[in-house]
């Protein structure tokens, strides 16, 4: 096993196409339980950690470019967290302090997770995901880049750059049900937002699908809404939860959901 | 490979395996196991550091990725011969059992009064929530975390 530490992205993208295999490292709270546990052995690791580019965010007439090595602790901090409210609350609910300090969104889209707390927030504002390689970058609308169940549309030789949002402004906010508020992997989450400027009702759901996804309605159906939202979903029984409670805690959700931004 | 970090301030030299993690590495090659190892999962927190001043699970950074950096153990919170006002509250309150969880504890307590030196009980329960303690029952931490704020002496 050998570990690459590049330290820009010119440099990290041309390691990634020498070595398609290296697995990219950036926070580690994913990919460090595996390699802890013996799961994963990979040839060669590919630090990112070094990489300037991957960090912070950046806005260029209100489109928000915020880079792959974004960790939860700085969604949380202003002015992120008021540009991007839903994402904030949902980055609070992720693991713990010591995990939120590590955690990148990069790594969570790398992931891709079901469960994955920052997708449905995203999701809801559109976001798209900038993956680039020696051959130049492209623009993956979101909710094509997640495929399946830890599945997403990256090639061997692509890394995950950054995530591109204009954000709405629309109230939203995030929910996430599970035994406690620390530590927990959702039973289901949803994202919501009322955008009025749209004049749509936006809702994403975690956990409740091979995949987070988005649900639209027009303003004046917030009644069915609900409904709407947990029919859409595609739950399993598994041990966190069954399908009929992730279904019936969907549409309690949204309803609350609903009222906290429609009031906003 | 050979890695070069800060540790308690003290430059050190490593000679690690590119699959093992910070936690490891500071136990076994660097001879510091105040960080304890329960689960290599990041769910307990018993390894809690300081990685360039930011908490982390030291079982979830990779030992190379601390190259060039700075972290600070437990060993490195307590001055010459004085325990650390969080250290000196745990034994005053009691907070300890079998001592599994305090060095974890105690790093993250030390963080928390460092960026807040006057915690409400939410912020410290929040602070913490990333350790779990299998013996106290966690009311005797908090007030240990509280006694430290409140700076009284014994
Ligand atoms: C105790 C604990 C609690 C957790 N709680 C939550 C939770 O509540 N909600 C939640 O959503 N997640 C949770 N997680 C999972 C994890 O923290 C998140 O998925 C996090 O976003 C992963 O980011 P990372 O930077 O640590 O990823 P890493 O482990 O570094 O990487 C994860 C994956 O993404 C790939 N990758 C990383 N960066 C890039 C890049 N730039 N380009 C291409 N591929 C890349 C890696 O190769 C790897 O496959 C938890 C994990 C732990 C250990
Ligand atoms: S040993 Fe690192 S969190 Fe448990
Ligand atoms: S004192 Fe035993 S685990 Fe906390």
């Amino acid at each position: 096993m050998d570990v690459l530490t590049p330290r820009s992205l010119d440099e990290a993208l041309r390691l990634k196409t020498e070595h398609p295999d290296a697995v990219p490292i950036a926070g580690g709270t994913d990919l460090m339980v595996a390699l802890n546990f013996d799961r994963e052995r990979p040839g060669v690791i590919l630090n990112l950690g070094e990489v300037p580019e991957l960090r912070g965010w950046s806005r260029d007439d209100g489109l928000l470019r915020i880079g792959a090595g974004l960790t939860y602790a700085e969604a949380m901090a202003e002015p992120l967290r008021s540009l991007l409210p839903a994402l904030a609350e949902a980055s609070r609910t992720v693991g713990s302090p010591q995990i939120r300090n590590r955690g990148t969104l990069g790594g969570n889209l790398g992931t891709a997770s079901p469960a994955g707390d920052s997708l449905p927030p995203l999701l809801v504002e559109d976001a798209e995901v900038e993956v680039a390689s020696l051959g130049g970058s492209r623009r993956i609308a979101l909710h094509e880049f997640l495929v399946g169940p830890k599945q997403n549309a990256l090639a061997p030789e692509e890394l995950i750059v950054a995530v591109l949002v204009r954000p709405s402004g629309a109230p939203q906010t995030f929910m996430k049900v599970g035994p406690r508020n620390a530590m927990v992997i959702a039973v289901c989450s949803l994202a919501v937002a009322v955008d009025r400027e749209r004049g749509e009702l936006r809702a994403a759901f975690g956990s409740a699908g091979p995949v987070p996804l988005l649900v639209i309605a027009p303003l004046a159906e917030a009644d069915g809404f609900p409904a709407l939202v947990a029919s859409a979903a595609s739950p399993i029984d598994d041990v966190r939860g069954t399908a009929a409670y992730r279904r019936h805690a969907l549409r309690v959700l949204a309803v609350r959901g609903l009222e906290r931004c429609l009031a906003a | 490979m050979r890695i070069e970090l800060t540790v308690n301030g003290e430059r050190q030299e490593a000679d690690v395996w590119a699959g093992e993690s910070l936690l490891f590495a500071l136990r076994e090659r660097l001879g510091l196991p105040g960080s304890k190892n329960a689960c290599e999962q990041g769910e307990c927190g018993s390894c809690s550091v300081l990685l360039d001043g930011r908490l982390v699970c030291s079982c979830l950074v990779l030992a190379a990725q601390a190259d060039g950096h700075e972290v600070v153990t437990v060993e490195g919170l307590a001055g010459d011969g004085e325990l650390h006002p969080v250290q000196d509250a745990f034994v005053r309150a009691g907070a300890v059992q079998c001592g599994f969880c305090t060095p974890g504890l105690v790093v993250a307590a030390a963080d928390l009064l460092q960026r807040s030196p006057q915690p409400s009980d939410d912020e410290i329960r929040e602070a913490l929530s990333g350790n779990l303690c299998r013996c106290t029952g966690y009311q005797k931490i908090l007030d240990a975390v509280s006694l430290a704020a409140s700076g009284a002496d014994a």
